[in-house]
């Protein structure tokens, strides 16, 4: 068996493990063990990877396999690794290790709540191996369907309405996708499914990359919150329970930006040259709205999945703009904005948590009463708002610099708007955290409230230091990127 | 005649025959006792009538051409024969109760009669045949419909069904003569070569395909459905939303494309029309449902729009995705009726939305498997739903109906919505007087468990598909 099939492995393994135990206690171990595992799978996959690389291997897809499944119609069950793979799946390996620590206090049917959790990150590990656009569709859509009951079962406040929105938009978004994948499929001549090979093949007529292209960019688009297309992100992180939100917006939403990336420009690069200037202006759209809209939030999960809609458009803004320094910028976005957003998101939960409400004029002087959770707080809003020697600002830097490699009005003027957002988050990361955690506290039962437990502390941590890591030395993640960004480029370009 | 060369050709008929004939004999010969194995003596029969089928057999026709046999009919036939199986295992429970027990040989019986109705529709080669098998198919179905006389919306489903099935009858035989009237034939064999495409001909398509769409229930041939699927017996309404849809859709299939080729343009546009209004309007309808029988009639018509998509082009491909789709279907629609079916009995007939609430907290395990069954019908992966919609929609997309399975697509969507809203009240909406916590008979056990492998597995095994598309070849 190919080791990358131990990626969706394993957490299938883990949903047998759940079923059989019987206690909190075994769950609690299940869960620990197998995060644990995948979590070193997946910084060995980084290092075997560097490994060949370093040996010389050329191929543009590394530890590759491929089973014959359905023959009729030539789908496999195809495998393979580039950089950009290895790195998303290092993302999801510990977004999933730190959300089971974050759901450590989870009371409320909990075995069913990690099954559902296992299967989610079932599709997110199968979607990042896959190179098959059907094993690719399937996993996404894995991916999707637990997110209902994840949401619509343990989440709080205006929960049935937002789980049933964020399903159907993103089922709406995989309708389009789907139609796009056919498309792409008899358009290249029906041989293959294989990604590779539909771009070795490179012979989709232009005048269906017209129509295909539109559908497979909002298709991901969708779920990457592409404006307009995003209004199911505030409402469903909102909902979310603490550890499903750190999953859905540090990862989850990663599959649209990789899908974009990795079918719409890859394998239609014609279309998408003639039609990155639509897209193009709404992402910029989604990253200054997104900004603006948190601005004004009063719930704590709002600020942040506007935030999130303001940085994941970047992300497609940034592949839109076709050259190697940007995309490889779209990517280290990824990571840096899955790392920080799980961060938030999970130091949301926790706050919530205690004080039983996330609306900002409620809650002040938090830095007294829980100083871990509220500096916890203040370095992923500091990542957030890019400061040097944090992830993000690795990130947006690259982007912003590739943005403006492209030297005609349009692409620049789009950059300038963009660049706005950075101010725009600075203005309301700095006035949540100043309202919140400085100043006295005001309501006298959070002063009887306590700090994180061990489990918070150490999820807290383990993001912590990955953000940091990847803000104090990118080059050896950006290097890794960058080799197979340029490959994929390079094919978009010819 | 030489008997040895209709055995083996129409063995699957033979046995059923000599099926029915012995559940006849075992009706008057058992006493009281025997009559609480009925359900077991059925089903073995059964799965030796599969066996049967399953058997590698030879094509070929009897009676001049009237009766034909490929290898493709013969997995049908098995197909159906399983769904028929399902059904006798869920029918035991309802068929134990007091007003019920002393009539089980009747349901048994006319079961089977429907069943041998449509071995011998899939198998016609001509006309007439094709009409004794679909009227074998129907008129005990409409028995079955008002099985339980005495409740009123039984009987009143019954007396629907049979109007609705006699004037579809009718109108197809209308059709039929109009046909024999300009080519002279009523050979499957002979018919395409002397086809033209006048508009009388286009005409008596039109009457055939409404026939068959009748029986299908697609839309504007559906209004019966709601009706006698409600006042139906839950087990009779899960086998004619299946076994009795499946044969049809797979009749059609094969008329259309063998007996209509020349006329291949105006048929794809009539089928075009009507699966977008299966579709949408199915859809639209299943929204509103309180009455899950109701709801399930519903999502049975926008399921037979899909397995029109397999239809449409025509392909061999096609053949394979409507045989998988209709396995598939087959599989979670009859795990849903099984519990609807099982509840029903439990409760004393609550079957609406509303009464399902909470339904997770006191049946946990009845609810999974409802909702894993909703989920293949709605196509989500990795259960076999959405593995078989995938390959309907390549079916249709390879002939080029690119808008046509767009608007299936977004159908997708809406369809999503009205199966969540089961999973929702099940799962998340609390409620004062959930249905109470109750044991499922081992009968009723054992269907939900081989409808859950078939959810579970077909699609993730590709072997069923594969063997399927081994004989779709020549169609």
């Amino acid at each position: 068996m190919n080791i990358l099939s131990l990626f969706p492995a394993v957490p299938l393994l883990m949903m047998l493990g759940l079923w059989l135990s019987k206690s909190r206690r075994q769950i609690h171990a299940v869960m620990v063990a197998g995060s644990s595992v995948l979590l070193a799978l997946a910084i060995w996959l980084v290092f075997h990877y560097l490994g060949l690389r370093e040996a010389g291997e050329t191929a543009q897809m590394l530890l590759t396999d491929s089973v014959m499944w359905y023959a009729p119609l030539h789908i496999h069950y195809a495998v393979g690794v580039d950089g950009i793979s290895v790195a998303m799946l290092l993302l999801s390996a510990i977004i999933v290790f730190t959300g089971t620590f974050a759901s450590w206090q989870m009371q409320k049917d909990v075995k069913a709540y990690f099954l559902w959790f296992c299967l989610l990150s079932v599709g997110v590990f199968g979607f990042f191996i896959s190179v098959d656009l059907f094993t690719m569709f399937m996993f996404y859509e894995v991916a999707l369907i637990p997110m209902y009951l994840l949401i619509g079962v343990w989440g709080s406040g205006r929960k049935e309405y937002s789980a049933m929105k964020l399903t159907l938009m993103l089922m709406g978004g995989s309708a389009l996708l789907l139609i796009g994948i056919l498309g792409i499929y008899f358009g290249s001549g029906a041989t293959t499914m294989n990604v590779q090979e539909i771009a070795a093949l490179h012979n989709i007529p232009v005048q269906l990359q017209r129509i295909w292209f539109p559908l497979v960019f909002v298709g991901f688009g969708v779920l990457g919150a592409l404006f307009p297309f995003h209004t199911w992100s505030p409402d469903g992180h909102a909902s979310a329970p603490t550890a499903v939100s750190m999953l859905h917006a540090g990862v989850l939403m990663k599959l649209g930006g990789y899908g974009c990336f990795r079918v719409a420009m890859y394998l239609l690069p014609d279309a998408a040259h003639e039609l990155s200037w639509i897209f193009i202006i709404l992402t910029t759209i989604s990253v200054v709205y997104g900004a603006f809209s948190a601005c004004v939030q009063t719930d704590l999960k709002y600020i942040n999945a506007y935030s999130s809609v303001s940085h994941c458009g970047l992300v497609l803004f940034a592949i839109l703009m076709m050259n190697t320094t940007a995309s490889t910028g779209a990517i280290l976005q990824m990571l840096s904005h899955g790392l920080m957003t799980a961060l938030f998101f999970a130091l949301i939960g926790m706050i919530y948590g205690r004080t039983h409400t996330r609306d900002v004029r409620q809650l002040s002087g938090l830095m007294k009463v829980m100083p871990f959770l509220a500096v916890g707080y203040v370095i992923a809003g500091l990542a957030n708002l890019g400061l040097p020697g944090l992830s993000g600002f690795v990130a947006e830097m690259t982007i912003f610099n590739g943005a403006f490699m492209n030297d005609d009005t349009f692409h620049r003027v789009v950059t300038i708007i963009a660049c706005t957002s950075i101010v725009i988050t600075a203005v309301y990361i700095l006035r949540v955290v100043g309202k919140i955690l400085y100043g006295t506290c005001e309501n006298p039962e959070h002063l009887k409230l306590s700090d994180a437990t061990w489990d918070e502390r150490f999820a807290v941590i383990c993001l912590v230091v990955a953000i940091a890591g990847m803000g104090l030395a990118p080059l050896w993640v950006s290097d890794m990127i960058r080799g197979s960004v340029s490959e994929l480029i390079a094919h978009i370009l010819s | 005649m030489d008997y040895t060369t209709i055995f083996p050709l129409m063995r699957a008929e033979l046995t059923l025959t000599a099926l029915l004939v012995l559940v006849f004999l075992y009706d008057l010969i058992a006493g009281r006792r025997g009559h609480h194995w009925f359900s077991a003596v059925t089903c073995g029969l059964l799965v030796v009538q599969v066996l049967v089928n399953l058997l590698p057999g030879a094509e070929g026709e009897l009676f001049g051409g009237m009766f034909r046999t490929t290898a493709m009919s013969g997995v049908v036939k098995s197909i159906l024969t399983i769904g028929a199986l399902i059904v006798c295992l869920q029918a035991d429970q309802w068929l134990q109760r007091e007003d019920t027990h002393h009539k089980q040989g009747e349901f048994y019986i006319l079961t089977l009669s429907t069943l041998l109705g449509m071995y011998f529709m899939i198998d016609a080669g001509h006309f007439l045949m094709f009409f004794i098998g679909l009227e074998l198919a129907s008129v005990p179905m409409a028995c079955l419909v008002a099985f339980d006389k005495y409740k009123h919306h039984s009987a009143e489903a019954g007396a629907k069904y049979i109007l609705c099935a006699l004037f579809s009858s009718g109108l197809m035989l209308f059709g039929v003569s109009f046909l024999y009237g300009t080519t002279g034939t009523l050979y499957f064999d002979d018919m395409p070569a002397r086809l033209s495409g006048s508009p009388l001909e286009i005409l008596s398509m039109v009457f055939f395909f409404s026939g068959l769409g009748f029986k299908i229930s697609l839309v504007p041939f559906h209004l019966w459905t709601a009706d006698a699927y409600q006042g139906a017996p839950t087990t009779v309404t899960s086998y004619l939303s299946v076994v009795s849809k499946a044969a049809a859709a797979f009749a059609l299939f094969t008329t259309l494309v063998k007996v209509f080729s020349p006329m291949v343009e105006q048929w794809q546009t009539l089928l075009w029309v009507v699966t977008v209004l299966s579709i949408t309007v199915a859809n639209l309808f299943a929204l509103r449902q309180q009455d899950l029988k109701r709801f399930m009639a519903f999502s049975s018509i926008s399921q037979a729009g899909y397995i029109m998509l397999a239809v449409i082009g025509g392909s061999a491909l096609g053949m394979t995705s409507l045989v998988f789709y209709v396995l598939v279907y087959m599989a979670a629609n009859l795990a849903v009726f099984g519990v609807l079916s099982t509840v029903e009995q439990h409760t004393g007939g609550r079957v609406s939305l509303e009464d399902y609430n909470g339904f997770y907290r006191t049946n946990p395990k009845l609810a999974v498997m409802m909702m894993l069954a909703l989920f293949s019908l709605a196509g989500i992966p990795p259960f076999a739903g959405f593995f078989s919609k995938f390959f309907v929609f390549t079916a249709a997309f390879q002939s080029g109906f690119y808008l046509l399975v767009f608007i299936a697509l977004l159908n997708t969507v809406i369809s999503l919505y009205y199966y969540l809203l089961i999973v929702k009240a099940m799962f998340i909406t609390p409620s004062d007087t959930p249905i109470a916590t109750f044991r499922t008979d081992s009968y009723t056990r054992l269907s939900l468990a081989l409808c859950m492998a078939g959810v579970l597995l077909l699609g993730l095994v590709s072997a069923v598909y594969d063997g399927i598309n081994a004989f779709s070849f020549g169609l």
